[in-house]
Parts: C-alpha cells; sequence; structure tokens
C-alpha cells in the first residue's frame, strides 16, 4: 500500500499500549485516535524524568531545579512554536486545552475596549460541523453582547457550503471561527480561502485546529489564521494541556483572560498591570510537566515527519473507506474518499445503533467511539441522531482495518441483521 | 469484556423488547410529557404519563413514549411501561426501586423476579457502567412526568 509509514511495526513498538491484550485474547484495535491519540514512550519517559528530576514551580523559583523547570517548560514553547512555524514563540499560549483556548478568545473578545471588541449588532460566522467547543463558546459570547451568531451550512457531501459566502460574510461581521478538520466528517475545510475572504471585510478567522494538528503539517503563519487551536493529547502529548497560538498584534489588543500569578507586571491595591504575551495569558502555575511532554511529543512527530503521517493517514482512510463500502447496509457521513480527507470515519449501520456497534466491537478488542461526537449540529444536518467513529493515526495498520471490518459483520450478525 | 459478558448484556429478551417495543408511540390523554436526554450519548426519550385516581392510590392508566437510542434504552422503556401499566403508584414506585438498586448493584445483586419480571433481564447491564444511564433513562422520565401529574393534582386539591 501506498503512502503508508515506513516500519511500521518498529513505530508500533514506541506506544506500549499497543501491545495490550484485552479479553478474550483479542489484541487491542485502537481506532479512537480522533478522541485521544496514543502516547509513545519517549514522552512518558521525559515527564517521568522531569517528575524525578527537575520538578520545581516555573518562573519564580530561584534555585537550580527551578531554572531547570523554568529552562524545560519555555523549552516546550520553542518546540511548539517550531511545529507549527510560529513567527514568534511568544505567540504560543499554552491553555488546559483547545476548549479553553477557544474560550480565551471568545470572551476577551467580548471585554476588549477598541475596535477589536465585539458588541451589539456585530456578527461571528461559525460552521454547521463544528465541535461544540467551537460553538458554545461563540454562544455564549453572541448572548452576552448583544452580537448576532451566523452559520455556514454544508453540502449533502459533507462540505462547507459557501454559495451564500457574499450572504454570511459582510461589514458586520467581526469573527469567523471554523475548524480546519472534521472531527465527526473528516472534512478538510480551504482555510487559507476563507480566511483571505474574512479579511477583506475587516473579521478575524479563529481555527480550531485539533484534528488538523495532529495529522497534516500546519504552518499557522501560511494558514491566514489570526488565531489557532488545538489540544495536546491528541498530538500524542498527555491532557490537560493545549495551545492557543495567536497573531502578536491582536493577541496584545486583548485584555488577560484569567487573573492571578504569573500573568502581572505589578499589583497594588488600587490596579494591576500586566505582563507582555504568551504569560500574559497563562495566570496561576501552569501544567508543566505536561507542556514538556507536549515538547517531546510534537518533537517525535517532527521527526517523523508531518508529510509522511498526512501520506500515512491517507493511505489508512482510503483503505478504510473502500472496507466500510463493502458492508451492507453500512452509511459514511461526510467525504467518501480520502482525497481531502482526514482520518475520522463517521458511519452508519442501517437498525443497530451506534453505542450497540460500538460495544459488540469492544468485545473483539476493537474501540471506536459512539456518540453524537460532540458534533450535534452536524449530526442533525445529515439526519442521524448518532454515529460511529473509527479514527486511525499514525500508528494503525492495514490489518487493524481488517479487524474493523471483519467485526462489523460480526456486530452484524449478532443483532441478526441481514447482509443486503 | 468478555463475550460471555456480552450475551449476558444483550439477553434475547432485551434484543426481543428492541426489536418489537411494547406501548411505543405517544397517545392521548396525558396529564405530563417530558422530554429527557443523556447528555452523554445523545440517547433521547419523550415520554407521556395518564394517571387516573383509582381507589386507594392513583393508577398508571398509560405511558407512551417516542424514544431513540440504543437497544439498551429502547428495550428499557418497552419494559417499563410494561411494568408500570395497570399498577397504582406507589406499586409502581416500588419496581422502580427494585430495578435501580439491581442497576446500582454492579450486577451483585439477586433481582426478584415475581416483582420485575422481563426487567431481570437488564442485570447484566450492571456490569457495564457505561449502560447503566441507558437503562434508566425512560425509568426517570417516568417518575419525573409521574410527579409533575402528583403535583398538580396537589395544586388543584
Amino acid at each position: 500500500m501506498d503512502g503508508l509509514l515506513p516500519e511500521l511495526d518498529v513505530l508500533r513498538k514506541d506506544f506500549p499500549i499497543l501491545s495490550r491484550t484485552m479479553a478474550d485474547g483479542f489484541p487491542l484495535v485502537y481506532l479512537d485516535s480522533a478522541n485521544t491519540s496514543q502516547k509513545p514512550q519517549v514522552v512518558i519517559d521525559a515527564m517521568v524524568d522531569h517528575l524525578e528530576r527537575h520538578n520545581a514551580n516555573v518562573a519564580r523559583a530561584m534555585h537550580q531545579i527551578g531554572a531547570e523547570a523554568s529552562a524545560a517548560f519555555e523549552e516546550a514553547r520553542d518546540k511548539v512554536a517550531r511545529f507549527i512555524n510560529a513567527p514568534a514563540r511568544d505567540e504560543v499560549i499554552f491553555t488546559k486545552n483547545a476548549s479553553e483556548a477557544l474560550n480565551l478568545v471568545a470572551n476577551t473578545l467580548a471585554w476588549a475596549r477598541g475596535p477589536i471588541g465585539v458588541r451589539e449588532g456585530d456578527e461571528v460566522l461559525i460552521t454547521e460541523m463544528e465541535h461544540h467547543s467551537n460553538i458554545v463558546p461563540w454562544q455564549l459570547l453572541t448572548e452576552r453582547t448583544g452580537a448576532k451568531l451566523r452559520w455556514f451550512g454544508l453540502t449533502d457531501d459533507g462540505e462547507l457550503d459557501l454559495s451564500n459566502i457574499d450572504d454570511l460574510l459582510t461589514e458586520r461581521t467581526k469573527v469567523v471561527s471554523l475548524t480546519w478538520v472534521s472531527n465527526m466528517l473528516g472534512t478538510v475545510n480551504p482555510i487559507a480561502e476563507i480566511a483571505r475572504r474574512a479579511h477583506e471585510v475587516g473579521a478575524l478567522v479563529v481555527v480550531d485546529a485539533s484534528q488538523a494538528v495532529p495529522q497534516m503539517p500546519v504552518d499557522v503563519a501560511a494558514s491566514g489564521a489570526d488565531f489557532l487551536a488545538f489540544t495536546g493529547h491528541k498530538v500524542t502529548g498527555p491532557t490537560g494541556i493545549g495551545v492557543l497560538w495567536g497573531r502578536r498584534e491582536v493577541l496584545e489588543q486583548l485584555p488577560p483572560f484569567l487573573g492571578g500569578g504569573e500573568m502581572i507586571a505589578t499589583v497594588t491595591m488600587e490596579r494591576s498591570t500586566y505582563t507582555d504575551i504568551p504569560h500574559k495569558f497563562e495566570a496561576g502555575t501552569p501544567p508543566i510537566v505536561e507542556a514538556v511532554g507536549l515538547g517531546v511529543a510534537v518533537d517525535y512527530l517532527f521527526a517523523i515527519g508531518m508529510d509522511n503521517v498526512k501520506a500515512h493517514e491517507q493511505a489508512i482512510t482510503g483503505y478504510a473507506l473502500e472496507g466500510l463500502a463493502s458492508i451492507g447496509g453500512l452509511t459514511v457521513l461526510g467525504p467518501k474518499t480520502a482525497g481531502n480527507r482526514g482520518g475520522a470515519v463517521s458511519f452508519e449501520i442501517a437498525s443497530i445503533h451506534p453505542h450497540d456497534v460500538s460495544q459488540v466491537l469492544d468485545a473483539r478488542g476493537i474501540a471506536v467511539r459512539a456518540g453524537h461526537h460532540c458534533a450535534k449540529p452536524a449530526h442533525q444536518r445529515f439526519g442521524v441522531q448518532s454515529s460511529t467513529r473509527a479514527s486511525s493515526y499514525l500508528y494503525t495498520t492495514p490489518a487493524e482495518i481488517d479487524a474493523l471490518v471483519d467485526g462489523l459483520e460480526y456486530v452484524k450478525k449478532y443483532f441478526r441483521v441481514s447482509s443486503s | 469484556m468478555t463475550t460471555q459478558n456480552l450475551d449476558s448484556l444483550y439477553q434475547e429478551i432485551i434484543l426481543d423488547h428492541y426489536k418489537n417495543p411494547i406501548h411505543a408511540g405517544l397517545r392521548e390523554p396525558f396529564e405530563a410529557e417530558v422530554h429527557h436526554v443523556n447528555p452523554i450519548c445523545g440517547d433521547e426519550v419523550t415520554l407521556r404519563v395518564h394517571l387516573s385516581e383509582g381507589e386507594r392510590a392513583p393508577v398508571v392508566e398509560d405511558v407512551s413514549y417516542d424514544a431513540l437510542g440504543c437497544s439498551i434504552s429502547q428495550a428499557a422503556a418497552s419494559v417499563m411501561s410494561e411494568l408500570v401499566i395497570g399498577k397504582t403508584v406507589p406499586e409502581a414506585l416500588a419496581i422502580h426501586q427494585e430495578f435501580l438498586t439491581m442497576m446500582q448493584s454492579r450486577g451483585n445483586a439477586e433481582p426478584d423476579e415475581e416483582v420485575l419480571e422481563d426487567g431481570v433481564a437488564f442485570a447484566g447491564v450492571a456490569k457495564f457502567p457505561a449502560r447503566i444511564k441507558c437503562a434508566l433513562l425512560s425509568w426517570m422520565a417516568w417518575k419525573d412526568a409521574t410527579s409533575q401529574v402528583l403535583a398538580q393534582d396537589k395544586e388543584q386539591r
């Protein structure tokens, strides 16, 4: 199969969990990487080593290990900046996760004074394929400010419907926020083109890259985004850390998000002044060991090469789409070919509920996700309440896709659904 | 999870109720209608309750529902309606309590088949923490709707 990463069996040994045996002796077939990715040994070791040898608080401890911890934390920022080609390391802000990164932007835009702030009568434009984390913060923002929330619709093929873009994008549009790669449909959106159009009307562009950064080369400088958010645990890093990248000129116009330690220049009883980016947006003790783990994770992916990861994902996704197409009564939601698609494939099987599908697959060691995948409007758009989602990553093998396809035939047999 | 456990989860009775649900569909008359969702998975049920006065206690005359969800949640709605229709509210609440106890037992309870009838088939579900909510969704909806009717009655008196 063209495009697969070389020596996949060797690469898989980097991920200790992949050698687990599940109940009844089935090997683990992990097809839930869009939910969270597995972690390579180097990430686990780096975090253990940090906790064993370098643990101290950052930026304020005056001792040797404090200096080591601060250096490790800031080095992680350098690694992330390099990984996403950020023009400046200070534009990389560590958050708790992608949701917090998006909430940071939505909240500070509500609070901002001056032309950047979102006010009554302004409009925020999002899409029907967003994850709830890129819907709810904007609903809150528009409810609180009296601004209006507008939506790009979807085509029947699961692409963004850009036919009414001239109607949706107007002088009133202050923010366009959209996902780069859909976590449910797998659709890859034309970010650069939409950003160009949004900038023509003076809107800011926020990109949820939670599914993009793990599976394709992301160059924030070339993307056209003003802000870009992603989470650590989907890029082979730990949970508890996310990233917000923002253009310096824009970040500097925003007020702080959370107040507390680390984000101030000086505090008096009358008022406080704030330090510069990125620390202005990093109140309190940050997720230090998580940052260290994330730095090692993105270095791991950088060494493999994101072009190679992308090619692998496309090969596996294409193979999965072929296999799923062979199953009678199965409908894939979203683009049917791997060409311009991410590695998450959601589908329905006639007369079997996704929970029941995933439960029976689980009995054979196959881990998928069932439900609405935090994308209820997108499910509603396609008239389904929930779906089953298989999502691959750089460690996924064609044999695992075979196991999925066999498993789905077994599911049909188990629930006595005929093979039509 | 083992295949043996899988079969204890998907008992024949459950699959039968899933394929041929009893009392399904929304009917008149009713005194209260509720809509409950399981936010984790998106399963939902719209459920109506019709009570009559009864000699000593209100009687469950009808429970009708429109349920969207997995086999467990659909079958639970079917079994629940079959169990409570025709009972007095205190009797139905006692059955609900018995079912709840079984679901919270982690699979260690000895459910009373006299009381739970087809409901004993859900004993295996108690071993799957992620699925307990599926089995309880329609029960919670029924309890909510019933207490709304009783509260209305109280106000009117």
